[in-house]
């Protein structure tokens, strides 16, 4: 009964969708205000109705209901709890309900954070938040219904892709998709400033903190699954450039560059076409991100159950928004003519340095994601396109980005002298040479990427300091320090973000270059030095698990007799999904993690046994974290919180009638 | 229950973990070849995963077959052109540059050279154009203009 009751849910809220979409529109078209309403008490509506059909498809999984035809696929009464409640969107039905639900919560957050929009404006955003929920719903209810029933239920479920039973899986789609489909609300300004013709600096400002909130739970989420990787799939690798990766990485590119772009809109009135453009680009490769992981045209870890006709439909969908906003971009963009001026050395030109950078680079990515497919079509030749050709091809935008960044971030507005700006940099070049120099030294190969990796890094991070330091002005320490500490959040979130760039730059090279691995056999009791640690088999045994059963090693780590830590790295095996997995035994540390991964039994009675040694690990995800945290520290900024602030002034300041 | 389980457990065949401590070959020159170039092969039945990283058994036989060719004495490019016959161009991690491929590696090269000669572009008018506070009124900004001036004359030809 309650699962027919979210099925109904979800098709009520089809219908509010279609009302969002239509009345708005034509509301803001003829101004009539009562219209434009509606699309407020719309979005609110199908945020209620779709959070009950995704509740009444969380309870089927909850109770195990098998015969729900989906429960039975992705579910086992055996599995734990939180996989039960997290299987909901282990899978293609139910991810695209969270999808969906995610959507419409961003849709209502406009209609009530919106307070300050120009009524037509806001009115316009909703309507086409609308839509785009209109044709997710309708893809849901015409070929991916969660809620189709069994006639026979079977006594027990399929049990979910071992590999997906992880606490990972709680929270690294969730954010994924808060940050793919907040990008939606930036498409939905976009293509409201383009029906408008209207873009200004009031547009930059409020476009922005969307993306900023969109490119933060993008940048978490990508971090959580590229950690997840890293301890789940046994060898501690941190970035595949699997096509779904890479789909995840193209709008965080482009979301990137819009949030820079966007700036230039707000403070100098130029750069808008090109934002307007990036703001559709963005939401656009969220949705080929989609069609890649739903369609089965390319293959991945990550691909959902493949259905052609899933496929179709997502490349409608595609079509219909890209095509249409980019026809309307056509009609309107030549409308929206720069105002401010500002010299070839400027803030300006290097945020447009900034941009053509990220956006090749997502040209580059996007071009080897389909490759395989194009030299398919056209010439028939199978290809594979992998790690060696984005690591070639994909690297050296990244390292022409970090080299310019300390540089941009200094420059003033309008009119820059550039020595001036290097002047105020030449000791956090110093010093980042001197790092690199001693990074070589120290380093026992002759590769140059780890003193490289380095060395950029440190001129990043020291970047961004010397800029915090410039911000405060002349004078006594005390009072520069004291002016550091009251810089608006907007300097200190941009300050944290380049330097958080920075650190996982470096992190990403020093993994790279300097990891050490062993792989040998070994008896209980047998010791082996790993980079300077002494790790001892001390036992190994067999355990049963709640769905599972497992073979328990256990590692004794020493360093110069003294006890370091003890691991358990696992072999699993669950018998339902017929499915291995390993679980690495992991020594974190600050500047190292020590990686130990359990093998086979050899024939004469011993295991084989992998260790790493993986230098600065937790800093390539510390490094995301800490540009998410700047993106956070920004939102924070004043200049978001006035506009907050003063519509809820104005709300008071209304007299009781 | 469990019995079941136990059944279904043996009727698994359990995997071979990625490079394997018996596959490893005794000369370490030989060996650090065969891991550099196992990095650009592709596991056939994974996903974009190189053979050495793989626990597939398809990948382990490629890794032995790596191997074999490098100790008969093969050079490195003969050793992959080897594997490249027998599995198809589908096998390489790294796409050559050889026929339309030449236009994936060019790619982005290209498109950074055609997206700087518009930025430089751009930069170079938003230097020269005329400044927005010299700009010229729009149509309908002159004509409400022409209105409030009118409106204003004909008030001080009244008075």
């Amino acid at each position: 009964m309650i699962v027919e009751f979210g099925h109904f849910a979800l098709i009520l809220a089809f219908f509010v969708a279609l009302l969002q979409t239509v009345m708005p529109m034509i509301g803001a078209q003829k101004r009539w205000s009562g219209w434009m309403a509606v699309g407020e008490a719309a979005a609110v509506v199908q945020v209620l109705l779709v959070a009950a059909s995704f509740a009444a498809l969380t309870y089927a999984f909850v109770i195990s209901d098998f015969s729900v035809a989906l429960v039975v696929a992705n579910s086992h009464t055996l599995k734990p709890m939180l996989y039960k409640i997290s299987g909901v969107w282990g899978n293609h039905e139910g991810s695209l309900l969270l999808w969906v639900l995610i959507l419409a919560v961003f849709g209502a957050s406009v209609a009530w954070f919106g307070g300050n929009l120009p009524p037509t404006l806001r009115a316009r955003v909703i309507a086409v938040q609308g839509s785009i929920g209109l044709a997710f719903i309708a893809f849901m209810l015409l070929t991916s219904n969660p809620f189709l029933r069994l006639e026979t239920p079977p006594f027990n479920g399929q049990d979910l892709n071992p590999l997906l039973q992880d606490p990972g899986l709680a929270f690294h789609p969730p954010f994924l998709y808060l940050g793919y489909v907040g990008l939606s609300v930036a498409f939905s300004f976009a293509v409201a400033a383009l029906i408008e013709g209207r873009v200004d600096a009031a547009w930059g400002r409020w476009v922005r903190p969307w993306t900023l909130a969109a490119w933060v739970f993008l940048t978490i989420g990508i971090a959580l699954g590229s950690w997840w990787a890293y301890y789940e799939l046994g060898w501690g690798g941190f970035w595949f450039w699997d096509p779904v990766e890479n789909a995840s990485f193209m709008p965080w590119l482009i979301g990137a560059a819009l949030l820079h772009s966007a700036i230039v809109v707000e403070k100098r009135e130029a750069l808008k076409a090109w934002t307007i453009l990036l703001a559709i680009l963005a939401f656009g490769f969220s949705l080929i991100g989609t069609f890649i992981v739903r369609s089965g045209v390319i293959t991945s870890v990550h691909a959902f159950a493949n259905d052609p006709e899933r496929g179709v439909f997502i490349l409608l969908i595609l079509a219909f928004f890209m095509g249409g906003a980019l026809m309307l971009f056509a009609a309107r963009a030549s409308a929206m003519e720069a105002k401010g001026l500002f010299a070839p050395v400027s803030r300006e030109s290097a945020l447009v340095a900034n941009n053509l950078l990220l956006a090749v680079s997502c040209f580059v990515v996007f071009v080897g994601t389909i490759w395989p497919l194009v030299a398919e079509l056209l010439w028939d030749r199978k290809l594979s396109v992998g790690e060696p050709f984005f690591n070639a091809a994909f690297t050296p935008f990244m390292i022409a980005l970090a080299l310019l960044l300390p540089v941009g971030a200094l420059l003033p507005w309008k009119r820059a002298v550039l020595s001036r700006s290097l002047r105020a940099l030449w000791p956090a070049a110093v010093l980042a040479l001197a790092l690199a120099l001693l990074g070589y030294a120290m380093q026992t190969g002759r590769s140059a990427l780890g003193p490289i990796g380095l060395g950029l890094g440190a001129w990043v991070v020291f970047g961004a300091l010397t800029e915090l330091w410039q911000r405060a002005g002349r004078g006594a320490l005390g009072a520069r320090l004291g002016r550091i500490a009251r810089l608006p959040r907007a300097d200190w979130g941009k300050a944290v973000a380049h330097a958080g760039f920075g650190v996982t730059v470096f992190a990403v090279a020093a993994m790279m270059a300097w990891q050490v691995e062993d792989i040998r056999t070994m008896n209980v009791g047998e010791s082996f030095d790993l980079h300077g640690y002494s790790v001892t088999l001390a036992a190994v045994e067999k355990e049963t698990g709640p769905n599972y059963f497992t073979t328990k090693a256990a590692f004794d780590i020493t360093r110069d007799g003294a006890a370091v830590a003890t691991v358990y790295p696992e072999k699993r095996v669950y018998p339902v999904a017929g499915m291995p997995t390993t679980e690495a035994g992991i020594d974190y540390g600050f500047t190292r993690d020590l990686y130990l991964v359990i093998g086979d039994a050899q024939a004469n009675g011993s295991w084989a046994v992998r260790s790493y040694f993986k230098p600065f690990a937790n800093w390539i995800w510390g490094g995301a974290i800490l540009m998410a945290f700047g993106g956070v520290i920004s939102l924070a900024d004043r200049r978001y919180r006035i506009a907050a602030g003063q519509r809820a002034r104005k709300l008071q300041g209304v007299p009781a009638e | 229950m469990i019995r079941a389980l136990a059944l279904s457990l043996a009727l698994i065949a359990t995997p071979v973990l990625a490079v394997q401590p018996d596959e490893i070959l005794a000369d370490p020159v030989l060996e650090a070849r065969a891991r550099d170039l196992s990095k650009d092969l592709r596991c056939l039945v994974c996903r974009n995963e190189n053979i050495d990283d793989s626990n597939a058994d398809l990948a382990r036989d490629l890794r032995l077959l790596l191997r074999e060719r490098l100790v008969a004495g093969d050079s490195d490019a003969a050793a992959i052109a080897y594997i490249v016959d027998r599995y198809g161009e589908y096998v390489l991690l790294n796409p050559t540059s050889k026929g339309a491929n030449l236009l994936l590696w060019i790619a982005g090269p290209v498109m950074l050279l055609v997206g700087g000669g518009i930025a430089l572009a751009y930069l170079r008018r938003r230097r020269s154009e005329t400044d927005s506070t010299t700009e010229a009124l729009t149509p309908e900004e002159e004509k409400r203009l022409a209105e409030i001036l009118n409106a204003e004359n004909a008030q001080t030809n009244n008075s």
